[in-house]
């Protein structure tokens, strides 16, 4: 009856679909460990104590460790996500009824699906062979992530223009035309990496994301050799996630809640855990691309034993480095102001995409030079 | 039948569906929705054709972008399923049928009428792997991107070139016709 699939394929895509739900739960679990950090972070650097009441039963009979959690604030995502379970779903009546439904998922699933093409560590098999852990390790990788991602502004702009309210579809023109602006300078500001690291003479590489994580090892990272790319990458992340400074098609200061302002309960979960997500997940692709990855230090080659220890101690680091960068993420909404919206406009088209133009030509003058210096020694 | 072909039959059915809803759906917002599924569904036709860089450019370009752009401009402009009603004349209607279903037959002829004697194939294209710029020791032909680029930048460099003139003729052409005429509006 099913055998129009091979034998082995069941097993096979069985395993697949057990590691996705893996992945899902792991980055899920952080997105909603995000939000905790950002209300704590916020409320340290304003000197507030934040969430510190949560508590499971039970739990703050245990002594010192309860109370610890509990100051801490640990439960307190669980109750959040309890919480937009319970509210009561109101569906305003002047809404599109099919897009108002539609477009939280849509939000959410280029944010997951990026996620496939994530490598995150490295495996070293008995026999010496060392191969990348990852759902898939695609060799378009980067483009991959570019693709799917994109895909994701649909979400916001679907929000905004269903909701058939002014601040909703203020938000959500601003979010598209936001989103156009900086994958530009986003994918400009890659080119000259992936120059320098398919450079002649590198026969393994392509765009997948594990070659370049791999290019770092035991060498300088390549934000040292590229800071300009780097930078105008962060930038242009920021300005994709949708955070401040960058944050048009929310800014509740001027639009109520931008996009999301007709939703409510679970369904403003879902937009709001896939913001989460897009944080996650991009600083993880900014570790991989200009942080070394899963890789120890610059110029140091990896101090962990080559057995499933090294696996898991390479896994750590790169989570370390990945939280440290959804901390600046924080770290930065809560120091600066928000952009005008045409300030915003301004810096993506006349500031960062010459920018990243002129990055790419001074780059490729210098792997030019390189290459011709290299050659002439054959 | 094979997975394959059950996964084909699937993204076959998404694209082309996507496409006749995309053509009968009164709503624009709702037909360019349904243009993404299809451009998706062909991106996933070259999933299955082991073409991933196609696959990815194909969403990237067309679906990411330019259909961004698309209801961008919808919703600016705000057109309703009213914006279809305007009936044309049935003159015209005839004349616009009659029109397209000359190219549909046209082109199906040309389909059916055995595919080696389109006109395209009688252009003498050597496979890239056997022409004489293919670097074969050093890169093989493959659905590698280093291939395409390789290709792109040796035996098909004149048309990429005439296609980034006819772009940057486009570009121009758009910066004129937006750019206000300052003179001429206080002559006016």
């Amino acid at each position: 009856m099913m055998d129009w699939i091979p034998q082995g394929l069941w097993f096979e895509v069985c395993l697949k679909v057990f590691f996705a739900f893996m992945m899902v739960g792991a980055v899920m679990t952080m997105a909603g460990y995000s939000v905790l950090a950002e209300r704590k972070v916020s409320a340290w650097m304003q000197g507030r104590v934040g969430p510190n009441r949560t508590v499971l039963p039970f739990f703050e009979y245990i002594p010192i460790f309860g109370p610890l959690l509990k100051k801490l604030g640990i439960f307190q995502p669980l109750a959040d996500g309890l919480k937009f379970l319970f509210k009561e779903e109101i569906v305003p009546g002047h809404v599109n009824k099919l897009y108002y439904y539609l477009a939280p998922l849509i939000a959410l699933v280029p944010a997951l699906t990026t996620m496939t093409v994530l490598p995150f560590g490295q495996i070293y098999w008995n026999d010496g062979t060392v191969s990348t852990l990852a759902l898939a390790d695609l060799e378009v990788g980067i483009l991959f992530v570019f693709a799917v991602s994109s895909l994701g502004v649909y979400g916001i702009a679907l929000a905004g223009w269903s909701s058939n309210s002014k601040y909703s579809f203020l938000g959500g023109i601003r979010s598209s035309a936001q989103m156009i602006s900086y994958e530009l300078a986003m994918g400009l500001s890659l080119l000259p990496v992936f120059l320098w690291v398919c450079a002649p003479g590198v026969t393994e590489s392509g765009l997948s994301l594990s070659a370049i994580a791999n290019s770092q090892a035991g060498g300088p990272w390549l934000f040292l050799v590229q800071p300009l790319s780097a930078l105008i990458f962060l930038i242009a992340l920021f300005a994709e996630t949708n955070r401040l400074p960058f944050d048009m098609p929310e800014s509740e200061t001027d639009l109520v809640g931008g996009f999301h302002t007709e939703y409510g309960s679970f369904k403003f979960g879902i937009f709001f855990v896939a913001e989460y997500a897009h944080i996650v997940i991009g600083s993880a692709i900014f570790t991989v691309i200009f942080l070394g990855g899963w890789h120890f230090l610059p110029f140091m080659n990896d101090p962990w034993p080559s057995n499933w220890i090294g696996s898991l101690l390479g896994v750590g680091w790169f989570l370390a480095k990945t939280i440290f960068l959804i901390f600046f993420f924080i770290w930065i909404r809560w120091t600066l102001p928000r952009f005008r919206y045409d300030q915003v406009m301004h810096l993506g088209w006349s500031k960062l995409l010459p920018l990243a133009l002129a990055n790419l030509i001074v780059y490729l003058l210098i792997v030019t030079a390189i290459d011709q210096s290299t050659s002439a020694n054959f | 039948m094979n997975a394959v072909d059950l996964l084909f039959w699937l993204f076959a059915v998404l694209s082309v569906g996507g496409g006749l809803a995309m053509i009968f759906s009164r709503h624009p917002v709702s037909a360019a929705m349904f243009m993404i599924v299809s451009l998706v569904g062909v991106a996933a036709l070259f999933v299955l054709l082991e073409s991933f860089f196609l696959a990815i450019l194909q969403v990237l370009v067309y679906a990411g972008a330019v259909m961004v752009l698309f209801l961008f401009i919808i919703m600016l402009l705000d057109v309703g399923p009213e914006a279809g009603k305007k009936k044309l004349s049935h003159l015209k209607t005839g004349i616009f049928g009659l029109f397209a279903s000359v190219v549909l037959v046209g082109v199906l002829l040309m389909l059916g009428n055995s595919y080696d004697t389109l006109v395209l194939d009688h252009i003498a294209w050597p496979p890239l792997s056997e022409s004489d710029v293919s670097p074969s020791p050093i890169l093989p032909f493959s659905t590698q991107v280093s291939a395409f680029g390789y290709g792109l930048m040796t035996k098909y460099m004149l048309p990429i070139q005439i296609a980034g003139f006819m772009l940057l003729a486009a570009m121009v052409g758009v910066i004129i016709l937006s750019k206000k005429n300052p003179t001429r509006e206080d002559a006016s």
